[in-house]
């Protein structure tokens, strides 16, 4: 069995720890490192009998995942120290959002960049109080700056001088020139508090933003682990509330994300046995290409079958932007190369 | 991977996959003494590879690999595939290792006490360790230093020596010419050549040793001595550590334990010779 | 502007460790450390859990130190409650 197939039946409780050989261990660590999931299976193997260098690395794991994710609420600390005198509120999106929330997918969950979430009639005084309280652009290149502001739903990457830490403000969570266009003013306005003072999605947006993150938004990348936050949070919201799915089919059908989050929860069920209600647990012939891409790593971490990795390139583009506009950037992308 | 390697240096246990197999040939040789466990799973994964299938044969370029990746790195000739090896086995654990605090630092131990010099490339950190390990010292790592963040000690990471330029033909003068790795000449940073540990300090790896000693050479100018206060030695270690921040509050108060309880001092010194008295002379004179 | 005030950080929040001419902080909510010098260390005494406005800053301060006018003083003091506000050791209250 391959170490992605192996690390996946780990996450899912389908296989003991206790059966793997230290070569399995090898590459089931090499493995969910390149998937950005080594502290999550540490998390989820905390209780487990291990071997003891194993236990001892993931122990380390552990730690310093708390210490990571202290730094990253911190960064959401000091962008409301930025704005909120000034009144803008905003919400905190993904990692730094499940982490303020206390869900157990932020358990060892790697956190990138800041990402929030404004008002659009917010965005142009966001930019100059963030920039006042010392983050900077990140880049410079004219092109990709136009296309950001005309074309993509955030603002071009901002970068805190002193603490060299990313901020990405968003003011929809999928592009304008998506097919699918989320209501970003329903997003912010049935924001809910988090515990930590901070406002986070409500738990069907939340949803929906990771399955629209994961399928509709990128390509792929890290599709493993926000699988898993997709599968643990709709299971934890569905265990308090009975009526969860059903909010959350409504929700996917006022953003239109109806698909992409349909096609999460059937992908959790077929990799992390989620368990789904009655109308949601169908067969698509089409998820097999992303089960395919989600399992796409060998044992030694690298990205196997790169023609599929290009396909959903060049798909991840074409959701984003209308094809005549998609053959335009690719070009001017490849000549800068 | 087509070759393959297992290593333990220190707490440490690597898997190296090659697309070439001289490289894992060159490692295999100087690694062949080192304690080997079949049964203990690997903490760090090298990779050299091949960026295209073909550039295996042709004009062979290494690129380094593995769970840590730094991007637009230029990949060495198949002729340095050693250097590339050492160079990723260094990039995983000064990314990834996060049990110690890992300092950029040379280490000798005596009577379970250690020496720890701090410096960049060419301070003479890796040179001194070396000539020290050859006498009455125990070679404790000539690249990193690893710092206990619960109990302080320091712990070793022997890996092969690099010796660069000079120090290359200093120290074949001492040691056994089966000790010595091949010379790699014209690499980005001159000559290399590695030397490898004594025995006894391969087998002396996993015992700690209580920090007594806090240098931070400058090779090259008068033999000189300056005292370094708390504070100073306290930013040149953060300055020196990769995962200082990683470590949280733990490698906050490491560090301040280490800097109050462990007397430092800018060294300078004009040759190896100067510097081996000036560091005996002040090992007999402070470390407690 | 001078109307500002700051508070300090929640006791707990900063771990403070003097070595010899340099004060090290380690600010345990954002995992930072701060290697200040003096005033630093007695300003972010003197602000308290109350707002503090740069002026009182200055009476407070000269209790300890022997300061010049106020006049001349409350603008740099400003000027040092602007930079530890951009380090999160302190916040506009």
């Amino acid at each position: 069995m391959s170490a992605v197939r192996t690390l996946v039946d780990l996450l899912a409780r389908r296989r003991d720890p206790a059966t793997l050989a230290p070569r399995d261990w090898d590459s089931v660590i090499g493995v969910a490192r390149s998937e950005a999931m080594l502290a999550t299976l540490a998390h989820r193997l905390a209780d487990a009998d291990l071997r003891p260098t194993v236990a001892a690395l993931f122990a380390d794991q552990r730690t310093a995942a708390k210490v990571a994710q202290r730094q990253a609420l911190w960064e959401a600390e000091m962008a409301r120290r930025a704005l909120a005198p000034a009144g803008i509120e905003f919400v905190l999106l993904k990692g730094a959002a499940y982490a303020a929330a206390g869900m157990s997918c932020a358990a060892g969950r790697q956190i990138g960049d800041l990402d929030i979430l404004v008002l659009a009639h917010d965005i142009r005084r966001t930019e100059n109080l963030l920039l006042k309280a010392g983050w900077e652009w990140v880049k410079s290149d004219p092109y990709d700056d136009a296309y950001y502001r005309q074309h993509m739903h955030e603002l071009p990457p901002m970068i805190h001088k002193a603490r060299d830490r990313m901020i990405d403000v968003h003011h929809t969570i999928l592009p304008r020139t998506h097919r699918i266009t989320p209501d970003a003013l329903a997003l912010v306005s049935d924001a809910v508090a988090s515990g930590a003072s901070f406002a986070v999605l409500n738990p069907a947006d939340m949803a929906c933003h990771c399955a629209a993150h994961m399928l509709a938004d990128g390509d792929l990348q890290g599709g493993l682990r926000n699988l898993w936050d997709f599968h643990t949070m709709t299971r934890d919201f569905a265990a308090v509330d009975p009526a969860f799915w059903g909010k959350l089919d409504a929700r996917a059908d006022l953003h239109g994300l109806r698909g992409p989050v349909r096609r999460a929860a059937r992908l959790a069920r077929d990799l992390y046995g989620a368990v789904l209600p009655g109308g949601w647990d169908r067969q698509d012939p089409a998820d097999r290409w992303f089960r395919r891409r989600l399992l796409a790593r060998d044992d030694w971490g690298r990205v196997t079958n790169p023609l599929l990795e290009q396909a959903f390139y060049i798909r991840s583009h074409w959701l984003r932007m209308p094809p005549a506009m998609l053959a335009k950037h690719l070009w001017t992308k490849w000549r800068k190369r | 991977m087509r070759h393959r390697i297992r290593i333990a240096v220190g707490p440490v246990q690597f898997r190296i996959g090659s697309d070439w197999a001289e490289p894992i040939a060159a490692l295999e040789r100087l690694y062949a003494r080192y304690p080997q466990d079949d049964a203990r799973p690997a903490d760090a994964t090298v990779r050299l590879f091949a960026a295209r299938p073909w550039r295996r044969w042709l004009r062979p370029s290494v690129h380094i690999g593995g769970d840590f990746i730094v991007p637009d790195a230029l990949p060495l000739p198949l002729s340095m595939g050693l250097l590339a090896a050492e160079m990723g086995m260094n990039l995983q654990v000064a990314l990834g290792w996060r049990r110690h605090m890992l300092l950029h630092a040379s280490a000798v131990a005596k009577d379970g006490r250690a020496m720890i010099m701090s410096g960049e490339s060419g301070s003479g950190k890796s040179t001194l360790a070396a000539l020290l390990g050859e006498g009455d010292w125990r070679l404790m790592g000539d690249e990193f230093t690893l710092i206990d963040p619960e109990g302080g000690d320091a712990f070793a990471f022997p890996r092969a020596v690099s010796l660069k330029n000079e120090a290359i033909a200093e120290v074949a003068a001492r040691v056994d010419p089966s000790r010595l790795g091949p010379l790699l000449a014209g690499t980005p940073k001159g000559d290399i050549r590695h030397l490898i540990p004594r025995p006894e300090a391969v087998a002396a790896m996993h015992e700690p040793a209580r920090p007594a000693l806090l240098l931070f050479p400058r090779f090259g100018g008068e033999t000189a001595i300056e005292p370094m206060g708390e504070g100073e030695a306290f930013v040149r270690l953060t300055e020196a550590s990769t995962n200082y921040v990683a470590l949280g509050e733990a490698g906050f108060a490491a560090l301040t334990r280490l800097v109050r309880e462990v007397p430092a001092f800018g060294i300078s010194y004009p040759d190896s010779a100067a510097g081996i008295a000036l560091v005996e002379q002040l090992w007999a004179e402070t470390a407690r | 502007m001078t109307d500002r005030t700051y508070r300090a950080a929640p006791s707990g929040a900063l771990r403070i460790e003097p070595l010899g001419e340099l004060t090290a902080i380690f600010d345990r909510r954002s995992m930072q450390t701060h290697l200040v010098v003096s005033p630093m260390p007695e300003i972010l005494e003197a602000v308290g859990a109350a707002p503090c406005s740069a002026a009182l800053l200055v009476s407070r301060l000269a209790a300890t130190f022997d300061l010049a006018a106020a006049d001349d003083v409350q603008p740099v003091l400003a000027e040092r409650l602007g930079e530890l506000t951009a380090m999160g050791l302190v916040e506009r209250a």
